[in-house]
């Protein structure tokens, strides 16, 4: 099972090297959506700082959605999905690395971008660090909830819109907690209760995540 | 009456014979009865590797066949044929694990499915990666089956195909032939008397794959491992013993 695991991360890993654009997507369309924001609402400092760590969140909540609908496509189209599944109990193995893989490659860049971006909001040092710690707690909750719509949308035509409409509803919690955290530090509050029920929608994504994605996946094969 | 469908019985037990009375519905044969033909037949004390009772697949809401039973045994390869969208691949599947019959059952040694029980399958697409090399593409196919990866095996398996010289190559540089070749390159490994199901392995390939490919089939069904097959039965070496399977016998 560990051998499994290590083999498809690693694979995914060296696979996206290989096409390093297209690994890049996700962390552009971040950068790009994040700086038309002032463009567009006028360079208010106040203003700007106000609404930093939401727009952050919701932006890496759309470059997650829009990298993570793809999740199994292509190796469901390839076959691939196939010869992991035949060991019967592998497909729990196939969606915890496959959402581990994907968390890597854009989750954990968007928590280095992050601070950037603070930074250019004009955030203070403890927010942005804030920022980052939520970001760094919240994305992996994104890929595993974004590798349960991908698995449960797997084959379908309008796949790519349809895992949005069904994984933003359920990571508004997330967002909530998030975004609650930062706003706690600004205002000179303790955030560590937002960060407590952040780490608790982690560990339970952690645990149920998988499962679903397992089980979605088994149909899909079928 | 078409409770058992092979047509060419060489090898039809005597508890396939039984079976084929009249009025008697495979599929509600309890397990006792089963067992009790098979100790009045000499020739199957064993349970065979796989065997099929009263099997039927759907695909959507099309039922594809429908009162399929088969017993393959050690050794011994089966050529399952039938018409385009008859089911043949469906079968591979259902037999391979990956999808659920609609009714009937597989055993496999006897018991619906033993968990050391491992079928390889290779189906139609070729689980290739485009951006991976052929020796990167073949050592991620055995390790995610558990088998050997080492350097050996995997240059014992690419010089069996003839793609020692290719074996850097991006798999998105070779020709489906070649393809073929680095997905079927996995069976050179594969040392068990296992149950190997193919689904058209043959497609793609040129004579020299066709010749690779039945002195693997050859080796397997000696040391005792038996094969389902689809596929064009010319491309078959006359030589290697097989059974027909006719899935045009029993559609639904």
């Amino acid at each position: 099972m560990r051998a499994l695991f290590v083999a498809l991360f690693m694979r995914d890993l060296r696979l996206t090297l290989r096409r390093p654009g297209e690994a890049l997507l996700p962390i552009g369309f971040f950068i790009v959506a994040v700086a038309l924001f002032p463009l567009g609402i006028g360079p208010e400092p106040q203003t700007l700082r106000t609404i930093a760590p939401g727009l952050m969140w919701v932006c890496a909540l759309l470059a997650t959605m829009l990298s993570v609908s793809q999740l199994y496509a292509a190796d469901h189209a390839d076959g691939t999905l196939d010869q992991l599944m035949l060991g019967g109990q592998s497909a729990l193995v196939v969606a915890a690395a496959r959402s581990a893989a994907h968390w890597v490659l854009t989750g954990l860049p968007l928590v280095i971008a992050a601070p950037l971006f603070g930074a250019m909001f004009g955030l203070a040092p403890a927010s942005i660090a804030m920022l980052a710690l939520t970001l760094l707690l919240g994305t992996p909750i994104l890929s595993l909830l974004g590798s349960v719509g991908a698995a449960l949308t797997l084959g379908l035509r309008s796949a790519g819109v349809l895992v949005i409409l069904i994984v933003l509803p359920l990571t508004v919690p997330a967002l909530i907690f998030g975004t609650g955290a930062v706003a706690a530090v600004e205002g000179g509050q303790s955030a560590a209760a937002h960060c407590s029920l952040l780490g608790a929608l982690l560990i339970f994504s952690v645990l149920t995540a998988p499962l679903a994605s397992a089980a979605a996946l088994r149909l899909a094969v079928e | 009456m078409r409770l058992l469908n092979e047509t060419v019985r060489a090898h039809m037990s005597a508890r396939e014979r039984a079976l084929r009375g009249p009025g008697l519905a495979i599929q509600s044969v309890p397990q006792s009865s089963n067992h009790a033909l098979h100790a009045a037949s000499p020739a199957s004390v064993t349970a065979p590797p796989l065997s099929a009772l009263g099997l039927a697949c759907e695909r959507g809401s099309r039922r594809l066949f429908s009162d399929l039973a088969f017993e393959l045994h050690a050794g011994e390869m089966l050529w399952v044929r039938g018409r385009n969208g008859r089911g043949k691949t469906s079968l591979l599947r259902l037999v391979a694990g990956l999808g659920s019959a609609a009714r009937g059952q597989l055993l496999f040694d006897g018991a619906a499915r033993p968990a050391q029980r491992r079928v390889v399958y290779i189906g139609h697409a070729n689980a290739l990666k485009e951006d991976a090399s052929v020796l990167e593409s073949l050592a991620f196919l055995l390790r995610i089956h558990g088998g050997r990866d080492d350097a050996a095996a995997l240059s014992a398996a690419l010089a069996h195909w003839g793609l020692l010289a290719q074996q850097h190559a991006l798999v998105r540089t070779l020709s489906q032939g070649q393809r073929r070749r680095v997905a079927l390159a996995r069976l050179v490994v594969e040392r068990q008397p296992a149950l190997w199901a193919l689904d058209e392995p043959f497609d793609a390939l040129d004579a020299n794959g066709i010749d690779c490919l039945n002195d693997l089939l050859g080796a397997h069904l000696q040391r005792g491992g038996s094969v389902l097959i689809t596929g064009h039965q010319a491309v078959l070496a006359a030589g290697l013993p097989r059974r027909e399977l006719d899935l045009d016998d029993c559609a639904a």
